[in-house]
């Protein structure tokens, strides 16, 4: 249930949208500046720390060596959203909420449909193969944990060495290569506030939203979609956000080339 | 994850015999659980989906109610022997989300205003599973609480649209969800046709999303009629 506070900061948030303008000032389809660090963590076999504004987020990589989790003969990865109870006053300690739940099974689907995870040597002998446990931790939290973990996960995932497997072991000093990632995918999360629709929503925004959309792109194809919220969508408004992702994957797609920090 | 290893289209035709944009075979009852205010039993191909709706009712934990609307909770659960693959765990991270977007749903058409501090609970059961058991579960759950007397916006409906190669399919059951190229499962309040739930996966165009939301509405029109049906029985 929404307190008094919160009532405060939706009605001003409404009030902005009202005007056309965002409380950071924005534009409506801007996204907040994008920092990242690779190798952020060196314990990992790959790592990205990443900024969205003031959304702070770690994923980190770790294989291990394991029989398949599903009947085909590939890698498995295991993807975990944690809103860390330290990222928000919002956030608890204990099981994951429905929220995280959502968060994690998103962010997965939409790395595994693009299917950019080349599987062909992440396969072992006697029915084993590399698992990647990909984690993500928000360390702050200022809405919009879609695509800063898309971001990140994809950035680490770049960024994996693969250790050595020898006797039923991973040895973790020796590396026999980098993960093979084809390609890249990028999510655009967009949230409805009244009629206005709003991408890169921060924690304030999301507050006041009623709808919310995630759209995962390869720049030519849609890989996965995810509406939240209790509120509705036209198609007319599915098929202007499908425009925007398709076009912003492109801006995206520099940053994670660039932005090197 | 997907493989194109198995030819889900021959000749035009999907391996059950159907067109593209042909639905399964819908049978709905309404009323069939006494204790329940309100609930429904849905087949739908081989889907087998029960729903029952309790309230609106005393908000339990009493700190989570809400003085200007009632709460919505959902719950979809899988039975254990449902699947043709082993037996199902208990509460998978797939049901917490399948939850969350249902209470979603519902939580637009019901009018939780003209009840406030209640809780109104949305029971789906799935006692087997074929594809598409959410949208199943959702045009179940819309009857089971027109069933219940609870006023709402609209009679929502559910159904998945997805992909073959480059042919734009409804309906998909199992075999064809675990091999297609695209599952889109889609919400849709018929009378706005605004879209409530929406999720995807696989690789979509633009164009293909657009056909694919076509056959939705389309297919809505024998949903619906399937959905009032069912309530119309109940009452004459």
């Amino acid at each position: 249930m929404k307190d008094l506070a919160d009532e405060y900061y939706i009605r001003k948030i409404e009030s902005f949208v009202s005007e056309n303008k965002r409380i950071d000032g924005r534009a409506q389809f801007d996204f907040r500046e994008i920092k990242y660090k690779l190798d952020y963590i060196r314990n990992a076999e790959g790592s990205c720390y990443l900024e969205l504004g003031n959304t702070k987020v770690i994923a980190g990589i770790k294989i291990e060596a394991e029989e398949p989790l599903e009947s085909s003969e590939e890698g498995n990865l295991i993807t975990n959203v944690e809103l860390l109870p330290l990222a928000s006053s919002e956030y608890e300690a204990g099981p994951p909420t429905p929220e995280a739940i959502e968060l994690s099974r998103v962010i997965d689907r939409a790395i595994r449909s693009a299917k950019i995870i080349d599987s062909s040597n992440l396969l072992l002998e006697d029915n084993k193969v590399y698992s990647l446990y990909a984690d993500i931790d928000v360390i702050n939290f200022d809405g919009n944990i879609f695509d800063a973990g898309v971001m990140a996960l994809l950035l680490a995932l770049k960024n994996t060495r693969i250790p050595k497997y020898e006797n039923g072991e991973i040895i973790r000093n020796e590396i026999v290569g980098k993960l093979n990632i084809k390609g890249n995918v990028l999510s655009t999360t967009f949230v409805k506030i009244n009629k206005t629709l709003l991408l890169d929503p921060n924690a304030l925004e999301e507050l006041a939203a009623s709808t919310r959309l995630t759209i995962a792109t390869d720049g030519d194809r849609i890989r996965a979609m995810q509406k939240g919220l209790s509120g509705s969508l036209t198609i007319r408004e599915i098929e202007n956000m499908i425009d925007i992702s398709l076009e912003k994957y492109k801006d995206l797609s520099k940053i994670i080339d660039i932005n090197k920090d | 994850m997907h493989n194109g290893s198995v030819e889900l289209l021959k000749d035009g035709l999907r391996l059950d015999g159907r067109k593209p944009d042909e639905l399964r075979e819908i049978s709905i009852k309404a009323g069939v659980i006494d204790n329940a205010d309100g609930s429904a039993y849905l087949e739908w191909g081989n889907n087998r989906v029960l729903a029952a709706v309790y309230g609106p009712k005393e908000v339990i934990p009493k700190h989570d109610s809400d003085p200007n609307k009632a709460i919505v909770k959902a719950l979809y659960t899988m039975s254990p022997f449902s699947s043709l693959e082993g037996h199902g765990r208990t509460t998978s991270r797939r049901a917490v989300e399948i939850s969350k977007v249902t209470k979603e749903v519902f939580e637009n058409v019901i009018l939780t205003n003209k009840f406030p501090e209640t809780e109104i609970d949305i029971y789906i059961q799935i006692l087997q599973a074929d594809g598409g058991t959410r949208a199943a579960g959702i045009t179940a759950a819309a009857v089971a609480l027109a069933n219940a007397g609870i006023p709402m916006k609209d009679l929502v409906y559910g159904v998945s649209a997805g992909k073959v190669g480059d042919t734009v399919i409804i309906d998909l059951n199992m075999l064809e969800d675990n091999y297609s190229d695209a599952d889109m499962p889609v919400v849709v309040s018929p009378r706005s046709k605004e879209i409530l739930l929406l999720q995807m996966d696989g690789n979509l165009t633009k164009e293909e999303f657009k056909k694919a939301i076509d056959m939705i509405l389309d297919a809505g029109k024998i949903i619906s009629k399937k959905q009032r049906e069912a309530l119309i029985e109940l009452y004459k």
